[in-house]
C-alpha cells in the first residue's frame, strides 16, 4: 500500500540523530567554519562513538523482513537517507567530517575482504578518485599502479580528496593499465603515513570548509600486494571489462541518494530559519490562499517548499528501491539531480528572502547557501545526472548520448 | 493512525489490474481520439460511456442504495486521473465531473441527502452532473465566493456566476458553493431550476470538456439541498490532488511524444536526442514528472489514511501546475515547429495544461 509516512522505527532513529544534529553539530558548526583548517574536532569523537552504539546491529528492521521475502523492505538505504538529511540539517561539514564516515570506508565495507575490513573499518577512509585532469569523466584517470613483487607501486596526482588530510588510509583509484580503459582501473587502500604518498595541498573553499579537501601526489608509492580493493584481475573481454567497471559505477547507484539526502537536510534547515525569521516579522505562509493570491513572498515559501519535499519524496523511492533489491540507477540520478540543484535553490533563495538577516552572518542562512552549492556537483554533477537519466529515458548509450 | 506502516511504493493487486484496463483505454480509444475532440470542441460520447463503464462513481456508494460498498480510496482515484489523464485531459476532466460530485456527497451529506442523491450516479450511466466553484475573476478565492445564497423561509436564495464547469450544457445536477451569513456552503441545484442557465465558453483549451458558464439569477433552493457537513478546505484540496494527477498523466504524455521524435528527428546528421541540449530537457521532464507523481501520491494517500493532508495537496497541486507548464512547453519546444502545428498533439497539451491555473474544485478525488 502506497504510503510515504515513516515508520516508528524510522522516526526513533530521525529523532535521535535531530538531537545530535541540533546538539552536538549546530553549537559548534559556526566555530568550525571559521577555523576551517585543523584537526578532527575534538567534539566530534564522542559523537562518533554515540552513532556508532547507536547503530542497530545488522541492519536492524531489514533482517525482520528477510523472514518474509515478499515482505516490503525498510533498510539500511532508508535508515542512511534519513540519517544524513537529519546531521546535514546540522552541519554537512561536521558529518563529512565524522570519524569512519568516509568515502573510502563505505568502498571497503561494499568490496573490502574480513581482514581489510577489520584493518581499516574504524579508521577514516578517504576516497580519491578526481584528478587534475579527470573530473566527471573518472574512466579518463591516469594514476597508475604497477605490481612489483610483493608490491603496488603507484604514481600520480589526486584532487578534491574529501578527508585527505585528516584521514588515516586513502582509498585510491588507479589503472593497471590505461590502454585498456576502464577495466583496468583498481582501487588501492593506502595508509596515511605510507611512504611515497604527499599531502600536496588542502584547499581553502567556499563552504564546507571544516571538512577538509587535499591535492595528495603519489610518488613511487609502494603498498602490500593485500591492499588492492577486490579483484586485481583485469578482464579480457570486451563484455566482462564492460562489467568490471559498470560494478564500480553500481555503488554510486546506492551513494547518490545519501547525497541528494545532504541537499534535503541543508535546504530544510534554511527553510525552517527562514521561516522563523519571516514569522517574527509577521509573514504567514500558512497556505490560506491560492498561489497566485498569495504575497510573492508566501508563493516563493510554498515553492521551496514544494521542490524540497518533491526532492525527498524521490529520494525516498530511490533508496527504497536498493532496499527491496530492485534496479534504481535512473531514481539515483533522478533524486540526486532534483535535490542537488534543489538545495542550491532554496538555500540561496532563502539568503534572499531574508534580506540582510539572511546575507549576514548572524544566521546559518548565508553559511548553507554556501554549504549547498558543492552537493550539485560532487557524486555527479547535476549535468552527469540528467545525461544519465537522458540515456534512461531515450534508450541510448553512453556512446550515443555523450 | 496506530498501524506501523513501512514505507511502500507498490500497489495494491486490485490497483495494478485497474490500471492495465485503464490505461489500454487510454492509449487505444482516448489518445487516437482526442485531437477530433479536440477540434470539435465536443466530447466523444463514445469516450465518456467508456470511462463511466470503469464504474468509478460506483466503487464507493453504499452497498444499500446501488453501489459497491467499498471505502472512499482518494489514491485509487488519484490512479484512475493520471492514467486517464495520460489519454487525454480535457476528456477526462468531462467524464470525471461526475466522480467530484459522488464523492462531496459521500464526504459532504446527511443520510437524507445520500439517499435522495446518491442514486443518479449508482449505475455505469451517471447522470451527467459537477461541481461548481469557480468563478471568472482573476484574484478568485475559493474561500470567498461571491455567489450568495441568502435564507427565506425553507429555501435559499442563488444568485451570482460559475465557470469553467464541464459539459455544463448537459449536466442535471451542479454542485454550486456559495457565500452564506455562516461562511460557504454547498447546495445541489438541478439545472431545470428557474433562474438558472448556462453558456458555452471558448477557452484556450479543455475544448472537448465543454466547458461554460453557469448564472444563477434568484435560483431557489430548498434548505434540504443544503449539504449538512460542508468542508469547502476538503473539497478544495482533494480537487487539488486531482488536477495535480491529471497533470502528471498529461505530461507523461508529452514525455511519450518527445521520447520517438527526439530519436527519428535528425539535425545535423544525426537523432537530436543525441544533443545534451534536447536530451537534458527530456530528462528533465522525467525527473520534474516523478516529483509531481510522488508528491500527489502522497497527498492522496495521506488523505486515505485519515491524515492532514491540506497542506501536502497544495504543495502537490503547485508543484505540477507549474511543472506542467515547463514540461508542455518544453514538449512543444523539443517538436519545433512541427510542435506548433496542429498535427502533432503538442500544442493540445500546451493549451490544456494551462488550464490548471483556473480550475478549481472541479475534481474532488
Amino acid at each position: 500500500m502506497i504510503n510515504f509516512e515513516l515508520p516508528k522505527s524510522l522516526k526513533n532513529l530521525q529523532n535521535m540523530t535531530h538531537q545530535l544534529a541540533e546538539q552536538g553539530f549546530r553549537p559548534i558548526s559556526r566555530k568550525y567554519d571559521r577555523i576551517e583548517h585543523g584537526d578532527t574536532p575534538a567534539e566530534l569523537k564522542p559523537l562518533a562513538q554515540m552513532i556508532a552504539a547507536g547503530r542497530p546491529r545488522g541492519g536492524g528492521k531489514s533482517d525482520k523482513a528477510d523472514a518474509d521475502p515478499e515482505a516490503v523492505k525498510n533498510g539500511s538505504n532508508l535508515m542512511g537517507i534519513v540519517s544524513v538529511e537529519e546531521m546535514c540539517w546540522g552541519d554537512t561539514g561536521l558529518m563529512l567530517s565524522l570519524p569512519a564516515s568516509g568515502l573510502g570506508n563505505a568502498a571497503i565495507q561494499a568490496v573490502g575482504t574480513a581482514e581489510q575490513k577489520e584493518q581499516y573499518g574504524k579508521l577514516y577512509c578517504a576516497m580519491a578518485i578526481t584528478e587534475p585532469g579527470a573530473g566527471s569523466d573518472s574512466a579518463a584517470i591516469s594514476t597508475t599502479a604497477r605490481r612489483d613483487g610483493d608490491e603496488w607501486v603507484l604514481n600520480g596526482e589526486k584532487i578534491y580528496c574529501t578527508g585527505g588530510q585528516r584521514c588515516d588510509a586513502v582509498v585510491v583509484w588507479a589503472t593497471l593499465d590505461k590502454s585498456l580503459g576502464k577495466a583496468a582501473i583498481k582501487s588501492f587502500i593506502v595508509p596515511r603515513d605510507n611512504p611515497g604518498m604527499q599531502l600536496a595541498r588542502v584547499e581553502d573553499k567556499m563552504g564546507l570548509r571544516i571538512s577538509d579537501t587535499a591535492a595528495l601526489s603519489f610518488t613511487e608509492c609502494r603498498i602490500p600486494m593485500d591492499h588492492v580493493l577486490g579483484s586485481a584481475e583485469i578482464a579480457d573481454t570486451e563484455a566482462a571489462r564492460k562489467k568490471a567497471f559498470g560494478g564500480v559505477m553500481q555503488t554510486f547507484d546506492n551513494t547518490r541518494p545519501m547525497v541528494a539526502a545532504m541537499a534535503l537536510g541543508v535546504a530544510r534547515a534554511a527553510l525552517e530559519i527562514t521561516t522563523e525569521i519571516l514569522e517574527k516579522e509577521g509573514v504567514k505562509a500558512d497556505f490560506s490562499k491560492s498561489p497566485y493570491n498569495s504575497s510573492a513572498i508566501e508563493l516563493e515559501l510554498y515553492r521551496l517548499e514544494a521542490d524540497l519535499d518533491a526532492a525527498r519524496l524521490m529520494t525516498y523511492k530511490a533508496a527504497w528501491m536498493a532496499d527491496n533489491g530492485q534496479a534504481n540507477s535512473k531514481e539515483a540520478s533522478m533524486c540526486k539531480a532534483k535535490a542537488g540543484r534543489m538545495g542550491n535553490d532554496v538555500t540561496l533563495k532563502c539568503v534572499a528572502l531574508c534580506g540582510e538577516l539572511g546575507y549576514s552572518e548572524r544566521y546559518l542562512l548565508e553559511k548553507l547557501a554556501r554549504d549547498s552549492k558543492i552537493i550539485d556537483i560532487f557524486e555527479g554533477t547535476q549535468q552527469i545526472q540528467q545525461l544519465i537519466v537522458a540515456r534512461h529515458l531515450l534508450g541510448l548509450s553512453s556512446r550515443e548520448l555523450k | 493512525m496506530s498501524t506501523d506502516l513501512p514505507i511502500d511504493l507498490r500497489l495494491s493487486e486490485e490497483q495494478r489490474i485497474s490500471r492495465e484496463g485503464m490505461r489500454r483505454f487510454a492509449s487505444q480509444t482516448m489518445a487516437p481520439g482526442a485531437r477530433a475532440a479536440d477540434e470539435a470542441a465536443a466530447a466523444d460520447p463514445g469516450v465518456l460511456a467508456g470511462i463511466a463503464g470503469f464504474g468509478l462513481t460506483l466503487m464507493s456508494l453504499p452497498e444499500a442504495l446501488g453501489g459497491a460498498g467499498l471505502p472512499r480510496s482518494p489514491m485509487g482515484n488519484v490512479l484512475a486521473c493520471e492514467d486517464l489523464g495520460e489519454g487525454d485531459l480535457s476528456q477526462s476532466l468531462a467524464a470525471l465531473a461526475p466522480l467530484g460530485v459522488v464523492n462531496a456527497l459521500l464526504d459532504f451529506g446527511d443520510e437524507a441527502q445520500h439517499e435522495a442523491w446518491l442514486p443518479h450516479f449508482a449505475s455505469e450511466a451517471p447522470v451527467p452532473a459537477a461541481v461548481a466553484l469557480a468563478e471568472p475573476r482573476a484574484t478568485f478565492e475559493p474561500g470567498d465566493p461571491h455567489t450568495r445564497a441568502r435564507r427565506d423561509g425553507d429555501d435559499y436564495i442563488l444568485d451570482g456566476e460559475k465557470c469553467l464547469i464541464p459539459l455544463v450544457e448537459q449536466c442535471q445536477l451542479f454542485l454550486v458553493v456559495a457565500a452564506t451569513d455562516d461562511g460557504p456552503a454547498a447546495f445541489i441545484v438541478e439545472a431545470d431550476s428557474p433562474g438558472l442557465s448556462r453558456a458555452r465558453q471558448d477557452y484556450m483549451g479543455l475544448r472537448s470538456a465543454e466547458p461554460g458558464t453557469l448564472t444563477l439569477e434568484g435560483v431557489r433552493v430548498p434548505a434540504s439541498q443544503r449539504l449538512a457537513n460542508f468542508d469547502l478546505e476538503r473539497l478544495v484540496s482533494l480537487s487539488r490532488i486531482g488536477l495535480a494527477a491529471l497533470a502528471t498523466g498529461c505530461c507523461q504524455a508529452v514525455l511519450e511524444q518527445c521520447v520517438p521524435y527526439a530519436l527519428e528527428r535528425k539535425a545535423f546528421g544525426e537523432a537530436i536526442a543525441r544533443r545534451q541540449s534536447v536530451a537534458f530537457m527530456i530528462a528533465d521532464m522525467g525527473i520534474e514528472i516523478e516529483g509531481m507523481r510522488l508528491l500527489t501520491w502522497r497527498a492522496a494517500s495521506r488523505a486515505e489514511q485519515g491524515l492532514p493532508f491540506q497542506r501536502e495537496a497544495y504543495l502537490a497541486f503547485l508543484q505540477s501546475m507549474e511543472k506542467a507548464m515547463r514540461i508542455a512547453t518544453d514538449g512543444v519546444q523539443v517538436f519545433g515547429g512541427a510542435g506548433f502545428v496542429r498535427d502533432y498533439p503538442l500544442e493540445m497539451y500546451y493549451r490544456n495544461l494551462r488550464g490548471l491555473s483556473a480550475l478549481h474544485g472541479a475534481l474532488m478525488v
